[in-house]
């Protein structure tokens, strides 16, 4: 088994270097070619979803991503915020998508939730063991 | 990759060209070239996104955002997009039953003259 830290300041711009960090260790676990973009695009979203929460609540703390190849490639992405928030997903249907009365972020978070459920089989949003936060872990099958 | 934008005009219809990646870092951009254009009096924009090797939820919002902007001045929004990749990210967030896709700028433009944009 082999384990990859990363911790970022929860600013947008650091968002990219946390996808191609965490394609590279997919890659690197065995992870099947086909699946890398999406591998791409949940990380990239999580990792969203993390420091958009850090900028509503004003907080410095890092956000967390732990990359584990130990059978299956699991990524488990951490935010600081408080859990009211951070479980507070829901997809949007079709028809409210466009709707004028829909802010931009009630948007981008519905879309942004659509993505990972859509790409990411084995899926968990649940509150950190310690502490306040929540975890998004998503586990994706390696070929040996 | 970084984000490029080019715009040029095909008929009646401004053509939007984006290149690279399109995230949380990069959307604010897209942004504000969009509603640029719109301020400047574009009326039938198409977004083409052949160039686009990634795009993320906020890049999705930053369209939605341009779609309703051209709606509520009677103007007409639509994209072009060929890659399964992206057309997944539209499929599965039902975003493909919001916006006009195409898979040319020409099939764009001509929907576009045709009044059936968006």
């Amino acid at each position: 088994m082999s384990t990859v830290r990363l911790s970022f300041s929860p600013a947008p711009v650091h968002v990219r270097t946390a996808r191609l960090v965490g394609v590279a260790v997919a890659r690197r676990a065995g992870v099947a070619e086909e699946l890398l973009d999406e591998v791409r695009l949940a990380i990239g979203e999580a990792c969203t979803r993390a420091v958009a929460l850090h900028r509503q609540y004003g907080l410095n703390d890092l956000v967390r991503v732990e990359m584990s190849d130990s059978g299956a490639y699991t990524v488990r992405v951490i935010d600081r915020a408080p859990i009211e928030a951070g479980l507070g997903l829901a997809a949007l249907p079709p028809d409210e998508l466009a709707d004028e009365s829909l802010t931009d972020e009630a948007l981008t978070t519905g879309v942004g939730f659509a993505l990972l459920a859509g790409f990411v089989e084995d899926l968990q949003v649940r509150p950190v063991d310690e502490g306040i936060g929540t975890e998004v872990r998503m586990v994706w099958p390696v070929n040996r | 990759m970084e984000l490029s934008l080019a715009t040029r005009t095909v008929g009646e219809c401004t053509v939007l060209e984006v290149g690279g990646e399109v995230d949380v870092y990069t959307a604010p951009r897209l942004r504000e070239r969009l509603i640029e254009l719109i301020d400047a009096g574009a009326r039938r924009v198409v977004v083409d996104l052949g160039r686009v090797d990634f795009l993320d939820s906020t890049g999705l919002g930053v369209l939605v955002g341009a779609l309703k902007r051209l709606r509520s001045v009677g103007g007409t929004f639509a994209l072009v997009c060929d890659k399964e990749p992206l057309l997944k990210i539209f499929r599965i967030t039902a975003l493909d039953q919001v916006f006009p896709l195409h898979p040319t700028v020409d099939a764009a433009v001509a929907a576009g003259a045709a009044g059936n944009g968006a």
